[in-house]
């Protein structure tokens, strides 16, 4: 029982890592991307100082961290938990990323958005409530 | 909007074949239980010894450019709820080719976040 208690709250101490590093690194890569200029822009030969400009923003690096300590929290809970579980679980992070755009960025979001994004909210509280692991231990 | 589209779908497949290949290395190495430092590095080390997580990562480091390219003309509450487009091809391929035995509810809970990206989807005009 206290074993169960453990593998749960080492699951769920993951998803929070996932769902906050995520979004703010998805936040920064927006901010860092919107200085770089718009890829319907972007040719062919004009893509080396793009990706020179894309190299050199700090809000990038810092997004890259951010997105790299998710990385090693989601490769982490892959090794007890199914993919399946997982990633919808990790969806928590979209409605995160919501509440960043609007507070970090500034970015005006509609009604029919913030809908979209509380039924995804749902989606996600539907498949927390299965188990985290459905296949055998190898 | 066809840059638009196959920026999206590009961003959806290579991510989500990225994540399952990773999964599978994941699940080759087996479960971590120390949670020290070093133990940690001995993690990652051992990590990158396996083929799989090789081709995890290229597919994923395709999409992270494909999102990068994205964020550059749409905004974040955008792009980032349209690629849970990925949670329909994640919870298939999850049942395909990694053997997960996926059930009614879990697919209820997917079905529901796909709705919530049309809604975001539809917000976009």
């Amino acid at each position: 029982m206290k074993e169960a208690e453990g593998f749960h709250l080492k699951t769920y101490l993951m998803i929070a890592c996932i769902a906050i590093f995520s979004p703010l690194g998805n936040v920064l890569l927006g901010k860092g991307m919107k200085d770089v200029g718009s890829a319907r822009e972007w040719s062919p030969s004009a893509l080396p100082h793009v990706l020179a400009r894309i190299f050199s923003s700090g809000y990038i690096w810092l997004g890259v961290a951010s997105l790299l300590t998710f990385f090693v929290a989601y490769m982490l809970v892959l090794t007890w938990a199914d993919y399946s579980y997982v990633q919808p679980s990790s969806s928590l992070a979209y409605a995160v990323t919501g509440i960043l755009s609007y507070l970090l960025l500034g970015e005006v979001i509609t009604p029919l958005r913030w809908l979209g994004i509380a039924v995804i909210c749902v989606g996600v509280l539907v498949v927390g409530h299965t188990a985290p692991r459905t296949t055998e231990r190898v | 909007m066809l840059r638009e589209f196959l920026l999206l779908t590009l961003l959806v497949v290579s991510g989500t074949g990225g994540e399952l290949c990773v999964s599978h290395a994941m699940k080759q190495i087996g479960e971590v239980h120390d949670f020290r430092p070093l133990a940690l590095v001995k993690f990652v080390l051992q990590a990158l010894r396996v083929a799989w997580m090789w081709v995890g990562v290229a597919m994923m480091a395709l999409a992270f450019f494909s999102l990068l390219a994205m964020l550059s003309f749409e905004n974040v509450s955008f792009v980032v709820p349209v690629t849970a487009l990925s949670y329909a091809a994640g919870t298939v391929g999850a049942a395909v080719f990694l053997r997960e035995r996926i059930n009614t509810q879990r697919w209820v809970g997917v079905a529901i976040v796909c709705l919530g990206v049309t809604i975001v989807w539809l917000s976009h005009r």
